[in-house]
């Protein structure tokens, strides 16, 4: 019974997390983007500096009509956006957030496999919507995004696999209990490597080609509103926080932090995780977006070369060391 | 050489393996039913909340404002096809990384693991190069 309760426990948490930490990256989005850009943001709703935004936007979206094209195949149009969001649920819970078995969702001895292994399933999301949409554009941005997929998802792949490597173990929780502070210089490349590829996935600007608003309207969800709208939007936070908890524990150590604090391991998770997800909106910010051609050029000239290199470098160092 | 040795797995029994994995497996498999629940809630809530109004106008597919020509499904050359097989290579090739990133430097492997990674990374840097010559890697 108890060990019931404690897996409920568990579950709880996972989901509120899945619901609340998208909300608070995209409110720090407002604002960080908003100073960034010289200006204010919101400020109206709930009074202090427009913290309940992001609520008013949901109840928005609640009273919305759900507007399903009539050339839609209907059923897969309607389906889209939790296939495009429950990956992202998933794979929080194999997340550690601090050291030991009780400070993660639930041990999945395949992590690394497994969590890469679902976050590619929500990709599948934009392309039913893409295809399901009877519309143009939409299928021009569900094209686009298979092709960002398919460059991106490899060097992805590779990066995580040096994780692997360096840890003799695909864990998570195994992994940070190998890691050593030296990781970091070691596996820097492929730390950039895995966040870059990572944000294209996600579909983040610069990498925004898929949704590329000045050309195709909106790309596979020009014909969402309403709810099912609002459930991309949360897939893509939602997004953000698994890619920087997932760079943050695989190459930036995770709980360990530099002055060894017993009992704040979760402390530095999130505070990693959080200055990461700073580093996206402000990537968001600062670079405009690339065009089709350079984002695959991107990825199979210099992300998977750099990517193999940090395997090679990974392999000799670790059976030096050994 | 010397043997190989297996860490570990000769000392615990498999029994207690196999529990664990469909242990952890089906809390993953509570979790999806959990998010199912939640999507169908929200979808159940919304068609409560929200109203119905559809007219021909609403229904067709937005296009610039212009009145769609045509089927949406339209034709389209697909000229990511290269790309897709490049991936299907990679991907496949990548994923017999994993299983061997946790046990190529165990004990009795060490240098001929090794020399087998560079035999690996070889063949998909040729198959990089080779695409790249093929001038599928240029796009303008």
């Amino acid at each position: 019974m108890n060990d019931a309760l404690d897996v409920a426990l568990r579950l709880l948490i996972v989901f509120v997390v899945f619901l609340t930490f998208p909300l608070i990256i995209g409110q720090t989005e407002h604002k960080v983007m908003a100073h960034m850009q010289g200006r204010l943001g919101p400020m109206y709703a709930g009074g202090f500096h427009g913290w309940a935004q992001l609520v008013a936007d949901g109840v928005k979206f609640a009273q919305k009509e759900d507007v399903v094209p009539a050339g839609a195949d209907r059923r897969i149009f309607q389906l889209a956006p939790a296939v495009a969001l429950l990956p992202y649920l998933l794979v929080l819970l194999a997340i550690p957030i601090g050291p030991g078995e009780g400070a993660v969702g639930e041990v999945v001895d395949a992590g690394v496999f497994f969590v890469l292994a679902v976050m590619g399933v929500g990709v599948l999301g934009s392309l039913m919507a893409g295809w399901a949409s009877a519309n143009k554009f939409s299928l021009l941005g569900g094209l686009r995004t298979a092709a960002q997929l398919l460059a991106y998802e490899l060097p992805m792949l590779l990066t995580a696999a040096s994780v692997a490597m360096a840890a003799g173990t695909v864990s998570l929780p195994g992994i940070l209990d190998a890691f050593e502070w030296w990781w970091l210089p070691w596996q820097i490349v492929g730390a950039i490597v895995f966040f870059v590829a990572g944000l294209a996935e996600l579909q983040r600007p610069p990498f925004d080609m898929p949704v590329a608003d000045s050309e195709i309207i909106f790309g596979a969800y020009t014909e969402y509103t309403g709810l099912r709208f609002a459930l991309f939007l949360l897939a893509e936070y939602a997004g953000i926080v698994v890619l920087c908890g997932l760079t943050t524990v695989l190459f930036l150590g995770g709980w360990h932090g530099p002055w060894g604090a017993d009992g704040l391991g979760w402390v530095w998770t999130l505070l990693k995780t959080a200055l990461l997800a700073f580093v996206v909106i402000w990537l968001r910010v600062t670079y405009p977006r690339l065009r089709e051609d350079q984002l695959q050029k991107l990825s199979w000239t210099l992300l998977v070369p750099l990517s193999l290199a940090q395997i090679a470098l990974t392999g000799i160092v670790k059976v030096v060391i050994q | 050489m010397p043997e190989p040795t297996v860490v570990g797995a000769s000392t615990v029994d498999p029994t207690v393996v196999a529990a664990d994995y469909f242990q952890s497996y089906s809390v993953v498999g509570l979790l999806a039913v959990v998010g199912v629940l939640f999507v169908a809630v929200a979808f159940g809530a919304g068609r409560l909340l929200r109203p119905v109004v559809p007219t021909p106008e609403k229904l067709l597919t937005y296009e610039c404002g212009v009145d769609p020509v045509g089927e949406g499904w339209a034709h389209t050359q697909v000229r990511y096809y290269v790309y897709a097989f490049l991936y299907v290579i990679f991907a496949v090739d990548s994923i017999f990384l994993f299983p061997w990133a946790t046990v190529f430097a165990a004990p009795g492997y060490g240098a001929a693991t090794l020399v087998e990674m560079f035999v690996f990374l070889g063949f998909l840097a040729v198959g990089l190069l080779y695409a790249y010559k093929k001038g599928v890697l240029a796009w303008t």
